[in-house]
């Protein structure tokens, strides 16, 4: 397939590409904020999945690890930042130093998940990551007694925001006249943090990490015969795909003010894994893609199904809420029925596919 | 020394012992040959030599005991095996598959010596964009050789090269491991062919349910009529 411009021997065409995108990506909550402030943090949940997708594409899509209890990582981070930033404890933190920390604890995690699973494969793998998933959801719902860790069902409320210096991210401001909401100051931040990890992923991918990951997905075998220490690269790729969940997790929580278990439930992992499916396993740009049109099309779904419904018929006929899903999952068959390899496929995948048409 | 020492191996596959304690040597520069019938353990006897199945006794390579060493470090010590079935990386490209043979040096002439490759197997210059799933039998085992070279090793296991390879193509394998061997790789070659093995090696050894039977020089072996008999298919005293 050609690319849609050719800008190889033109770099200048390239970087006016990239300014081009740069720009509308930071003037998007101004535009958003005329449509409603929620727009924005639909957006910011968008990001927020992005960087969840990519963190996800590091275990299924580089290392060929099916893991479906990935939300568990998301979750870690998350009470990482609420137990080290809120009155529960009574800690306030700074984000910086939590941030990483929470890194490091779900990084930890994924190593837990590793380890014992490491002569796993395919559906026995999926099956474990799912209970492992499950399993950390309960401990969160169960760890208010005997000693109050986690608050429970109840969760914890009253989350610090992001603050650095004299700037608080949840406030509004107004610089020079213009209103600059809290949920816009996240935007940005995230729009930062979303740059810095696509660039490790794109560098991981072209490392000889990336190419060792690549190895263990198509012969494990045959990886180590070439000298690939697979125990390692496998707890690699699970470590390094939690600290990306960790990380968010953390934002997540900070944006939010609150958090509970039911934030970090199954479906959850199944959306992510579906992110980054349909938008082309292994492929960033397809990862990416994904994350975006499925955080944005439910909720656009939601916004127009009820007008619709009315304008059509008058009246109500089905809940916004089970056609929404509904059409959504329509959505996801024709993906996969005309698109298997995903909307924005590796060229890998895409051989893999073609390879399976032609035996 | 010998660059391979191996003494009272012994592989057990649960209550099964499927090699019996058998010992044998390769030094360097030399290639020889293990032959015997299908389920003699002789595959066996290479899996536990890099360590890929759990074995009992002693194999030194290079003068230090392997036990215990990881599989992936061996590739880095020159020990370097081509699996039975190829062990290629389907969905990547012949010239992917060849760079990641590489993965165990650290040095920049990797290009070098992926043109090396494509000099010795011109067919896999023809393919080097295809994917390896989609090559022959006979290129896919020149790729699964070539890879084991991008190693560069000291002592190349090759288990069973001829395996399925129409007898036109099992000719040009036997060919290119006897260049490989005089460009000054140690080999051990593990085949069911024994004719065409023992033909290109120096020394056999002789397998039969999991115990090495007969050890002699290769035009010695080719002469023995028990030999004869049972692998290369004559008649006794024919």
């Amino acid at each position: 397939m050609k690319p849609l411009i050719d800008v190889r021997g033109r770099p200048l065409l390239l970087w006016i590409g990239i300014a081009a995108i740069a720009v509308a990506l930071i003037a998007l909550p101004f535009v958003l904020s005329m449509v409603g402030t929620t727009w924005v943090r639909i957006a910011n949940l968008a990001v927020l999945y992005v960087l969840l997708a990519l963190g996800l594409n590091i275990v299924v899509g580089f290392a060929g690890l099916l893991d479906l209890g990935y939300i568990a990582f998301y979750a870690v981070g998350a009470y990482v930042y609420a137990l080290l930033a809120s009155p529960h404890f009574g800690l306030h933190l700074p984000f910086w130093i939590i941030l990483p920390i929470g890194a490091a604890v779900a990084a930890l995690f994924g190593v837990l998940l590793g380890a014992p699973t490491l002569k796993l494969r395919g559906d026995y793998l999926a099956i474990v990551t799912l209970g492992f998933g499950e399993i950390v959801r309960i401990f969160l719902n169960n760890l208010s007694q005997p000693v109050n860790i986690t608050r429970g069902p109840q969760g914890i409320a009253q989350i610090d925001p992001f603050r650095i210096g004299p700037l608080d991210l949840s406030t509004t401001d107004r610089v020079l006249g213009v209103v600059i909401s809290g949920p816009m100051k996240y935007y940005w931040l995230l729009l930062a943090v979303m740059v810095v990890v696509i660039l490790i992923n794109v560098r991981l991918q072209n490392s000889r990490i990336g190419r060792a990951w690549e190895a263990v997905r198509e012969d494990e075998t045959a990886a180590r015969a070439m000298g690939i220490d697979t125990t390692a690269v496998k707890l690699l790729a699970f470590a390094m795909g939690a600290s990306f969940g960790g990380i968010a997790g953390g934002m997540f929580a900070s944006i939010q003010g609150f958090i509970s278990p039911e934030s970090f439930v199954l479906v959850e992992s199944i959306m992510v894994v579906a992110m980054v499916v349909l938008g082309g396993m292994g492929n960033i740009w397809g990862v990416i893609l994904g994350a975006v049109l499925l955080s944005f099309v439910p909720e656009i779904l939601r916004w127009t199904v009820a007008p619709f419904q009315n304008a059509l018929f008058g009246k109500q006929l089905v809940e916004p809420e089970v056609i929404r899903m509904l059409l959504f999952g329509l959505a996801l068959v024709l993906v996969m029925l005309f698109r298997p390899a995903g909307l924005l496929p590796s060229s890998v995948r895409q051989r893999e596919l073609a390879g399976e048409e032609a035996r | 020394m010998s660059l391979l020492e191996v003494k009272r191996l012994e592989v057990h596959y649960g209550g099964i012992r499927a090699v019996k304690g058998i010992d044998l040597e390769v030094e360097e520069g030399e290639l020889v040959c293990l032959i015997g019938a299908n389920g003699a353990g002789k595959s066996s006897t290479l899996k536990a030599i890099c360590g890929l199945v759990s074995r009992s006794g002693s194999v030194s390579y290079a003068g230090t005991d392997t036990a215990g060493a990881p599989v992936h470090e061996l590739p880095r010590k020159g020990l370097v095996m081509v699996p039975e079935g190829r062990g290629i990386f389907p969905q990547l490209t012949v010239a992917e598959n060849l760079a990641m043979g590489a993965y165990a040096r650290n040095d920049a002439s990797v290009n070098e010596d992926i043109g090396r490759q494509y000099d010795m197997f011109p067919r896999l210059k023809e393919r080097r964009a295809q994917t390896a799933g989609t090559l022959s039998g006979g290129e896919q085992q020149m790729l699964a050789m070539g890879r084991a070279l991008m190693a560069r090793p000291r002592l190349l296991l090759l288990d069973e090269p001829s395996m399925g390879l129409a007898p036109m193509l099992v000719a040009k394998i036997f060919d290119i491991v006897r260049d490989i061997a005089k460009q000054g790789v140690t080999i051990l070659l593990v085949e069911q062919n024994a004719r065409m093995a023992l033909e290109i090696a120096s020394r056999g050894y002789v397998m039969e349910s999991g115990a090495v039977t007969l050890a002699d020089e290769a035009k010695k072996l080719l002469a023995d009529p028990k030999v004869r008999e049972a692998y290369l298919g004559e008649e006794a005293g024919a």
